[in-house]
Parts: C-alpha cells; sequence; structure tokens
C-alpha cells in the first residue's frame, strides 16, 4: 500500500521540482498519402494525420488530470516528407505545399508541432531529397507548427558533406527570411548525424519508415528533480552521488512508462518507446546546467563539465533502461543554451563557450542545440560546424544534432528572444577563421573503419 | 476498482475531513484508508478511495474536489493510484 510518505513525495516533484511529461508524440506513417498529383497528396495527408491524432491533444490532457502529472506537449511527427512528396513534388515550392498542409492539420488537431519535413541524406541525395532541403527555408518562414531535420551522416554512411555544405546555405537562407522574428526559422530546423527513427523530441522527430502505421513515443524530463535529490548529495562520493541519479531517473521514467501505456490504450495505437531525457526548460531550477553545478562546479563550461555531463548521462540511461520496458529516441541529458537558464547565465558570464558545448556533445545528447550566433557567421562556418558535429557522432556511433540559429542583424553582445520553451539567448561568437576550401570539396567523407562489424 | 489517492494539504481547521468525506458519501465514493499527519499546523492528508460505485466520472469529482477545497482553504487534488504504484513500486 502507497504511503503518505510517498504521495507527497511524488506530488512535490509535479508541484515543485517541474516533473512533467514533456511531450507524448505520436508518430504517423505517410507513405500511404503518395499520390502523382500534389494536390491529391496533401489533401491524403491532411486526412490522414487528422484521422489519426484527433484525439490526440485531449487524451494528453485527460491522462494528465486522471494522474495529476502535466503532460506539456502533444505532438506528431510523420514519415520523411522528401520520400512522401518524391512522387509528386518537381520543386521546392511543391514541398512547400506539403507543409502547408502539414500546418494545416497541425492547427486541425491542436498539436503544437508537426516534425517530419525532414530528408535523410547520410549517404546521398535523391533529386526530392535535394528539393525538399532547398525547400526549408521558405516552408519554416511560411508555417509556425512544423519542424524540419535532415539527417546527414551515419556511422554506417560516413558523412554527406553536399548535403553538409548545402544546409550551410539554408539555414543562412532561414535566418534571412525570418529575420523578422529574430531567425526564429532556424529554432525549428536541426541538422543530424545517425538520426533515431523513433524520437519524441523536436525539432528532429520524424516517424521512420521502419516504423509501423501509427505509434506513441513519450518523452519524460525532470531535470528539476534531479536537482533537487542532489542537494541532499553535497559533499558525499561519487557511489551516493550515481545512486541518487539512478534512483531519481527511475522514478521518473516510470511516470512516463505509465503514461506511454495509458495513452497508447486510449489511443488504440501501440506504444513505441520511453525516451528517457533530461530536458530543460526556462522555468528556474528546471535546468541541465543547475544539475551539473550541484555535482560540483561553480559554472557550467568549467573544467570537468565534460566528465560531470558523462556521469550524469549514464546514470540517468541506467536508472531509466529498468523502469521501461522500450527505452528509445535520443534518451540522454539535452544542452540546449536557450532553453536552459543555467547555460544562459553561464554564456553571459563567460564561461562557457561553443568549443566546450562542441567537447560535450560527445557526452550526452544531442548536440550544438539552441544556439544563437552572429548574423554575419559564413554559410560556410555553419556547414563547418555541422560537418564536425556529424564527425563526433559517426565516430562515436551516437546521434548528433546542430540547431544554431545565426540571427541576422545582430551580434555578439545581443540578446534574441525566442519565446515559451525555446526561451531567450545571447548571440555567441564563432571561431571564424575560413574553412570553405574544406567545405567545398564534392562528395562524402567515407564510412570509418569501425562501422564494418559484419 | 478503480483506485485514486486524494490528497488534502493546506492550514488545518475543524471540518476539513467532514466536509471531504460527506462529499464522498454523497457521491458513492468509498474510503479504503486514511492517514494523515499535521506539523505547526499544516494539514497533509491522503486518502485512498474507490470509485467504482461513483456515479461522477473522474473528471467531474477532480473539478467538484478543487471547487470544494478552495471552500474550505486546503488544496484538494485526486489522482489514479497507479502513478504511485508505479513511481514507488518495482
Amino acid at each position: 500500500m502507497i504511503n503518505l510518505y510517498e504521495v507527497t513525495e511524488t506530488n512535490k516533484m509535479i508541484e515543485q521540482e517541474n516533473l512533467d511529461v514533456r511531450t507524448i508524440t505520436m508518430g504517423i506513417n505517410l507513405l500511404p498519402c503518395v499520390d502523382e498529383d500534389l494536390d491529391k497528396t496533401c489533401e491524403n495527408v491532411y486526412n490522414r494525420i487528422v484521422s489519426y491524432a484527433k484525439n490526440l491533444v485531449k487524451t494528453g490532457d485527460d491522462i494528465g488530470r486522471d494522474f495529476g502529472i502535466p503532460v506539456v506537449n502533444k505532438r506528431v511527427s510523420v514519415t520523411p516528407i522528401a520520400l512522401v512528396g518524391s512522387r509528386c513534388c518537381n520543386s521546392a515550392d511543391d514541398f512547400v505545399k506539403i507543409a502547408k498542409a502539414l500546418e494545416k492539420a497541425a492547427v486541425e488537431t491542436g498539436v503544437n508541432f508537426i516534425g517530419g519535413y525532414s530528408a535523410l541524406v547520410s549517404k546521398s541525395m535523391t533529386k526530392a531529397d535535394e528539393l525538399l532541403i532547398r525547400s526549408i527555408p521558405k516552408a519554416m518562414a511560411e508555417t509556425e507548427h512544423i519542424c524540419s531535420s535532415v539527417n546527414v551522416g551515419s556511422t554506417r554512411t560516413g558523412i554527406n558533406m553536399d548535403a553538409v555544405r548545402l544546409l550551410g546555405e539554408v539555414i543562412k537562407e532561414a535566418a534571412e527570411l525570418t529575420k523578422d522574428r529574430d531567425s526564429i526559422g532556424c529554432a525549428k530546423i536541426v541538422v543530424l548525424c545517425n538520426a533515431p527513427d523513433d524520437n519524441p523530441f523536436m525539432a528532429g522527430a520524424f516517424h521512420g519508415v521502419t516504423e509501423t502505421d501509427a505509434v506513441i513515443n513519450v518523452g519524460v524530463s525532470g531535470p528539476g528533480v534531479v536537482n533537487h535529490a542532489l542537494k541532499a548529495t553535497k559533499g558525499e562520493d561519487f557511489k551516493v552521488l550515481c545512486e541518487t541519479i539512478k534512483k531519481t531517473a527511475f522514478k521518473i521514467t516510470r511516470v512516463g512508462q505509465l503514461v506511454a501505456e495509458e495513452a497508447a490504450a486510449r489511443l488504440g495505437v501501440p506504444f513505441g518507446i520511453v525516451d528517457l531525457s533530461l530536458a530543460p526548460t526556462p522555468a528556474i531550477g528546471d535546468s541541465v546546467a543547475e544539475v551539473l553545478e550541484k555535482i560540483g562546479l561553480e559554472c557550467v563550461g568549467a573544467p570537468g563539465t565534460t566528465a560531470a555531463l558523462a556521469l550524469l548521462n549514464d546514470q540517468v540511461k541506467k536508472g531509466g533502461v529498468m523502469a521501461s520496458s522500450y527505452v528509445g529516441g535520443l534518451s540522454g541529458a539535452f544542452i540546449p543554451v536557450s532553453e536552459d537558464q543555467g547555460m544562459i547565465n553561464a554564456v553571459e558570464k563567460g564561461c562557457l563557450t561553443i568549443e566546450k558545448l562542441e567537447a560535450m556533445t560527445c557526452v550526452c545528447s544531442v548536440g550544438l542545440d539552441m544556439i544563437a550566433i552572429p548574423g554575419d557567421t559564413k554559410a560556410t562556418t555553419i556547414s563547418g560546424m555541422i560537418a564536425d558535429e556529424s564527425a563526433i557522432g559517426m565516430i562515436n556511433q551516437k546521434t548528433t544534432a546542430v540547431r544554431i540559429i545565426p540571427v541576422a542583424g545582430k551580434g555578439v553582445g545581443d540578446n534574441v528572444e525566442f519565446g515559451g520553451l525555446l526561451g531567450y539567448a545571447p548571440i555567441m561568437p564563432v571561431n571564424n577563421f575560413d574553412c570553405s576550401e574544406f567545405i567545398n570539396r564534392r562528395g562524402r567523407i567515407p564510412a570509418p573503419i569501425h562501422s564494418f562489424k559484419n | 476498482m478503480k483506485k485514486c489517492v486524494v490528497t488534502v494539504v493546506g492550514h488545518d481547521s475543524v471540518g476539513i475531513i467532514a466536509k471531504v468525506c460527506t462529499y464522498f458519501a454523497d457521491n458513492g465514493i468509498n474510503i479504503l484508508d486514511i492517514s494523515q499527519t499535521i506539523v505547526s499546523d499544516y494539514l497533509n492528508m491522503m486518502m485512498l478511495v474507490d470509485l467504482k460505485e461513483s456515479t461522477k466520472t473522474l473528471e467531474e469529482i477532480s473539478d467538484e474536489l478543487e471547487v470544494l477545497g478552495k471552500e474550505i482553504g486546503v488544496n484538494v487534488k485526486i489522482q489514479r493510484e497507479e502513478i504511485f504504484d508505479m513511481m514507488h513500486r518495482i
């Protein structure tokens, strides 16, 4: 029988430590929507999403009320649109039409994002993949609820440097097209290496082709809960520290598992995975940076940060794995800058640099995330940053990603405000020594030697 | 059986349990267990209740308990029991 202490502990996590279910994401296969007529494809896409997801928002809210835990986001991920539109799209503008059909479906269902305006080009691009990538800036500027991702590399295939080069230009163009809104278009574009098929978190969510027709994936959160639990470990040894993180991660993940199973049952859709991530929000105390500081750093970015993050990430996984029957997605600590007040503070103090963030991405999910950089950063420099992150992912057999915002018309010393969960960010300086000769080579970086495991 | 945990948190005063229990009785909600602590006039109570005989939905009960809580000056919350079971039991 549950006792008063346990009930109080759970409710304290929810009410005071920001424990929530970050997202219930319904993956929907859109391949049956493919038609040779563009308008018909758009109509099919809209109808199929609305038919599967019409009750998603209400179900999420109902579950939240029944269990007394906020289910913050209800989202949809779809089959990469480059595949869906490959039959009927003959220009970038044709793809933008599909983006608008997705937007209409997002508004109709009330979900806060649809992810999957994506292309998987880890080895090379089809004509449709390239058209979709070229359409991203316009699609992001003309929609509000659509997220875009491109997988440019993997441990098995190497890195598609043609796509990396193109995406540097695409990100710059997206920044320019949304310059009146602090280049927010770029906050909805992520470039991935080793992208998972079942990630419920935006902006990188898409419904992989290895998945069934519809599936429920759930992302839990809870840096605030870990943060609070670590208050009791000050001065203790690593064993106590690690045990505390593991136990907390277990409890957080169990809630995710419960909500995922309940949502799947109510919606009549199979349960896919729980993503064990520590996803921060701009709310006070709900910060991964603060967790790292509780572990013993004066400020995140100080020497020891990478080790502390590696420890945190590993313990979160160890605690969470037993709590869920199927773990997937990105599963790890997220280190976005604009969405985490502790990270913002560290940047403002001059303690955290892009180079340190890059090192941190070697040991956690996912990558350079929500980082505002000067608007005059060259496209090739952005491509260089993408290539570096992809190389980390490719060699270390992990997912890495880049979501950077070259804010048009702004420079170091300025701030940008994205609002809501996306938060705000000080613009960080970028190393501007030139890499264009490297980026402008054609072709791909071959798969690494340790990909040959057969 | 549809078991839920009701928590009542706030400053202690006369009649809190009576009012909450009267609401349960009026709505066919059976109380299975009650425990409480009072520290410095601060009441922290939990009740395990069974809704199987209740004519109302959990949504209605949740809304009405919130209103009742405001009337008494405490915070009353009802949640399905599984969230606690999942978190604290393997």
